[in-house]
């Protein structure tokens, strides 16, 4: 017997629909049981001051310093070094070989785990470049974590820029900088500043990596040198150890919530951009 | 006669598909050739081997030589950024850049270094009144280019070659999309502008051709069959071929 086309469509917006229920209600359990538990522990001190006794009491205040710096300093480090790889091979390569299996490294680069990246750090810029358990290395060690991702989507977002716009940018007599500058990177950005977020996510997320490259001090750093510890860290060695699940859960929503603060006022800006181009 | 291109045994390919057999033609200044031809005949390749646009697909390859006042611009020695400033293109879709309509004439000036902004608006609007689009548009010159219909689309994008201050234009089908009031309006812009630049409008509309044309080629699998003025290819071709075509018997 024949399904009508009909009822086979309801079916399958009824199959669509439940996954796309599921996924949302999984993220808002996650998020709500963290903020539950986390957020009566969030406090104008909480935030402000140092931790006392390993972090059974007081604040977080260093964490937060640490979790803005790294993933600061990865970043500065890593968007210009992606964007600009990304630019090269789309605009100025022309596809062979060579461009095949750089693209096919950033992609396996981009699937290994974590402690990986943490290990090497810990090898290259710890230990071999002597710059010990730091900022610098952790930062560095995150730029080369998050790097593949930056590149790939930036590589996407610029591919997705019609080859229309070229066409007439260089019909128009403009060289291929002047067409990247003027008419891809602009039309490009929403989707690279998406692969830039992905990557703050996951620098500020990232625990594995850090622990190796940049320890877990909780002294306020003074320079790229000293050793910091971030929040999601802290929340790790407060879990991990028992020390004290109250102030883990309380550093978790914090984190929540700043990794929630990032990605809106990433959008707002790029809207902004959006509109004052139209 | 005044020749601006002369195109010299011009065999094109695609990787080594021959897709332009053995051309030679003159093309004169300040005349308008219109180039007929069925789809896939290399009309457009040809158009695009004028301004070196054939240069982005990896796998072409270009025999012979294509001069322009004299020089041969597959010479390595030519300046190609130089070569398209002299020679715009309006292509078959209708693409404003995603800026105001404003920055869209003035892409081309600004590339060449021109920042003084009255000279930038003086451009603005000569190149619009030329394109026949000024008084659509005079109000709102900063709202963007892709709000505009296609039709006034198609002639900002003639606006926009002409605010470079070309020597000759070549137009790929500018009309294929269009409304008949639109075409109308490109084609008395082309009529006036004709004074000034030497137009090359490939088109897909024998009769288009017939209207504006000056001189007419005839193109069929890659071969130019015929050239002429248009009036004597119209009413008296001397190749069947070309009669087939004009009359309708096929493309």
């Amino acid at each position: 017997m024949r399904i009508h086309p009909r009822y086979i469509q309801r079916g399958a917006v009824a199959i669509l629909g439940s996954a796309t229920l599921l996924t949302i209600l999984i993220l808002i359990f996650i998020i709500f049981f963290v903020l539950e538990k986390g957020l009566p522990v969030i406090s104008l001190h909480f935030l402000t001051d140092n931790p006392e006794d390993m972090g059974k009491a007081g604040g977080i205040f260093p964490t937060l310093i640490g979790t803005i710096l790294l993933p600061l300093l990865a970043l500065i480090i890593a968007s210009p070094l992606g964007i600009f790889t990304s630019v090269y091979l789309s605009e100025f390569t022309k596809e062979n070989n060579v461009t095949k299996i750089i693209r096919f490294g950033t992609d396996c680069l981009a699937g290994i785990p974590s402690i990986i990246f943490g290990l090497f750090g810990y090898i290259f810029f710890v230990v071999t470049l002597g710059f010990g358990w730091s900022i610098l290395s952790g930062g560095l060690t995150l730029a080369v974590m998050v790097l593949p991702t930056i590149i790939r989507t930036s590589e996407e977002a610029i591919r997705a820029v019609p080859k229309s716009y070229r066409e007439v940018s260089f019909s128009l007599g403009a060289s291929r900088w002047q067409t990247v500058k003027k008419v891809i990177l602009p039309n490009a950005l929403p989707g690279i500043v998406t692969g830039v977020m992905l990557s703050i996510g996951r620098s500020i997320g990232e625990t594995a990596a850090v622990i190796f490259t940049a320890g877990s001090s909780l002294r306020i750093p003074t320079s790229v040198f000293d050793s910091t510890r971030t929040m999601a860290v802290h929340f790790y060695i407060l879990a991990r150890e028992g020390i004290s699940a109250e102030n883990a859960y309380g550093t978790a929503a914090t984190l929540i919530i700043a990794v929630l603060l990032v990605n809106l006022s990433a959008y707002w800006l790029m809207n902004r951009f959006i509109a004052k181009r139209n | 006669m005044n020749s601006k291109f002369q195109i010299q045994n011009l065999n094109f390919y695609f990787n080594s598909e021959k897709v332009l057999k053995e051309i030679n033609l003159e093309i004169p200044a300040n005349k308008i050739l219109g180039i007929i031809g069925p789809s896939g005949s290399g009309k457009t390749t040809f158009l695009r081997s004028l301004n070196r646009m054939n240069d982005f697909e990896i796998t072409s390859r270009i025999e012979g030589k294509i001069l322009l006042d004299g020089k041969d611009i597959y010479n390595s020695d030519f300046d190609v950024v130089a070569l398209r400033k002299k020679v715009g293109m309006v292509f078959a879709m209708p693409v404003a850049l995603p800026m105001s309509i404003y920055e869209n004439v003035v892409y081309g000036p600004k590339l060449d270094g021109i920042n003084d902004k009255n000279k930038l608006s003086e451009l603005v609007e000569k190149s619009l009144s030329a394109a026949y689009l000024w008084d659509e548009v005079k109000d709102r010159l900063k709202t963007s280019g892709m709000r505009l219909s296609g039709g006034q689309q198609q002639r900002l994008c003639l606006a926009r070659v002409l605010a470079m201050e070309p020597d000759v234009i070549l137009l790929d089908e500018p009309c294929s999309g269009l409304d008949p009031i639109s075409t109308a309006k490109i084609e008395d812009a082309l009529a006036q502008l004709k004074k000034e630049y030497t137009i090359i409008l490939v088109t897909n509309n024998t009769k288009q051709a017939a209207r504006v044309a000056d001189n007419t080629a005839f193109f069929l699998m890659g071969e130019m069959i015929e050239v002429g003025v248009t009036k004597q290819i119209f009413t008296s071709p001397q190749k069947s071929e070309t009669n087939d075509y004009i009359t309708g018997r096929f493309g």
